[in-house]
């Protein structure tokens, strides 16, 4: 028995045969799977978005309920919106990796440690689009162990924060992943970005013990580095580089023609 | 040893012939999957199916596998279910994926299978090759499942997601330990597991691999 099993007809044919019987079942459960796969990282997303501007409860109709939610693609360089793409299926995150979409970022630029940052990326309004009760932004950057992705939530005045999540990262246990703990997050409620003058650099940020400013949050106590992540990456994605112009346009007793002199150097191969 | 039985494969592998307490098998997933008793529970019925369906497989064409492509065969078909589980839980258990990550794809490297397929389906019938893989399952997802309740009870004070020892963080008493969350505090766990084991099963315990001398006397070291 073993002697005609180790022919290399037999080993050909036992080889071909299983693969071919294998591949069908995966791709058969990998195609048959799909939609609903899809379904779900789609549900996800919107949960997240829904929680982040806090509309959502345990137990709610996703879809319904994110029907309220109107995403639109916006041009960080200018702050404008762009129907160049469609909303609903764009992804900043996914441009970013591709140069044709996005542009490098290095040195003092790249305090978010993202290397690449997307041309164009999409908010979510809530409510009424002219004028929307609150702005949803993607926000990520490194924490101390990889890259972490997360909202932010930030009312229609585009200054005071309405709340902050994180959905993934890989922050450690107990420590720096309290990023994702309400009682932190509800720290976040009601902060301010930016201070009385009328400029695009954002001041929020993480301080150590004795937040007492509308612009500081309590930094996450034995997680100095996910902290400063937290800081860095708020700093680049509401400052100039980020969704600076585009909150510009939302905020009153700012003086507009002073935030378009602010110049952005411009990168190289942009 | 006497030929297996279809009880015998079912149960030794849980106290007798544990494969992670007697054959310290599949200790990578036993630390990083721990930290919650749902994600652990989700991990053992995984591994299960896959022990189970791979003996199952495997034994079956056994009389028709080359011995020269072997373990090949072998990986390819346990390398196809955990793929089929993985989008399994994908569609059906998003939440408890993103949760498992990588560690579902990573049952295919999962030394338990692989020791099960060659040491076991390879020469015994589909059906008790089945037995015992969904044995050796059921051995793995018990030590999962104690490490589990240990790490999340003391970890962030619940069961299975139900608070038990209100946390401070909430306003009860109860300040969790933060080293039970992280990886290593699993080898304690199991650590501690291995010595009650071989405690009750005086059998178990390894003859030491090198005898200790007595201390030098200092008159010999003159």
């Amino acid at each position: 028995m073993a002697q005609s099993n180790n022919s290399i007809k037999k080993i050909l044919t036992v080889a071909f045969a299983l693969c071919i019987v294998c591949s069908i079942i995966v791709s058969t459960a990998a195609v048959a799977l799909r939609a609903k796969q899809q379904l779900n990282q789609e549900l996800d997303r919107k949960t997240n978005i829904l929680n982040v501007a806090g509309l959502y409860e345990p137990g709610d109709d996703v879809a319904e309920r994110f029907q309220q939610v109107t995403p639109k693609v916006v041009n960080l360089r200018t702050g404008e919106y762009t129907d160049e793409f469609d909303p609903n299926k764009y992804s900043g995150f996914e441009a970013a990796r591709d140069p044709a979409q996005s542009r490098t970022l290095s040195g003092e630029r790249d305090i978010a440690g993202l290397s690449r940052q997307e041309n164009y990326s999409t908010v979510y309004l809530v409510g009424d689009p002219q004028n929307p009760e609150q702005l949803i932004l993607p926000i990520r950057g490194q924490g101390l162990w990889g890259l972490m992705r997360g909202y932010l939530a930030v009312e229609g005045d585009g200054n005071t924060i309405v709340g902050i999540t994180y959905y993934s990262h890989s922050e450690t246990p107990g420590l720096g992943a309290k990023v994702d703990t309400p009682r932190w997050k509800a720290k976040w409620d009601g902060k301010k970005i930016y201070g009385e003058g009328g400029d695009t650099d954002p001041e929020i940020g993480l301080v150590k013990g004795g937040a007492d400013a509308k612009t500081e949050v309590d930094a996450l106590s034995g997680a100095t580095l996910t902290s400063n992540g937290v800081s860095n990456m708020l700093e680049f994605w509401l400052g100039p580089q980020g969704f600076g112009k585009y909150l510009a346009k939302f905020r009153s007793g700012i003086d507009q023609e002073a935030v378009k002199t602010v110049s952005i150097d411009e990168p190289e191969g942009a | 040893m006497s030929a297996p039985t279809a009880k015998g494969v079912l149960t030794t592998p849980i106290f007798k012939n544990n494969p992670i307490a007697l054959q310290i098998l599949g200790i990578c997933s036993a630390l990083a999957v721990t930290s919650s008793m749902s994600v652990s529970l989700v991990m053992s019925l995984a591994v299960i199916f896959v022990t189970a369906f791979s003996n199952f497989f495997v034994s079956l064409i056994r009389h028709h596998i080359p011995s020269s492509i072997r373990i090949i065969v072998q990986m390819t078909i346990i390398a196809s279910l955990v793929i089929v589980v993985d989008q399994i839980l994908k569609a059906y258990a998003y939440e408890m994926s993103k949760q498992l990550s990588v560690f579902v794809g990573l049952i295919i490297t999962n030394c338990i299978v692989m020791g099960r397929a060659e040491g076991f389906a390879m020469t015994n019938s589909p059906g008790l090759s089945f037995l015992d893989g969904v044995g050796n399952g059921i051995g793995y997802g018990f030590i999962l499942m104690t490490v589990g309740f240990f790490r999340e009870l003391f970890g962030s004070g619940s069961v299975f997601g139900f608070t038990v020892l209100e946390p401070v963080a909430t306003g009860g008493w109860y300040v969790p330990n933060g080293l039970m969350l992280l990886p290593p505090s699993a080898f304690f766990i199991i650590g501690f597991i291995i010595w009650g084991l071989r405690a009750i099963n005086p059998e178990q315990v390894e003859e030491n691999e090198f005898e200790m001398k007595a201390n030098t006397q200092p008159k010999e070291a003159v």
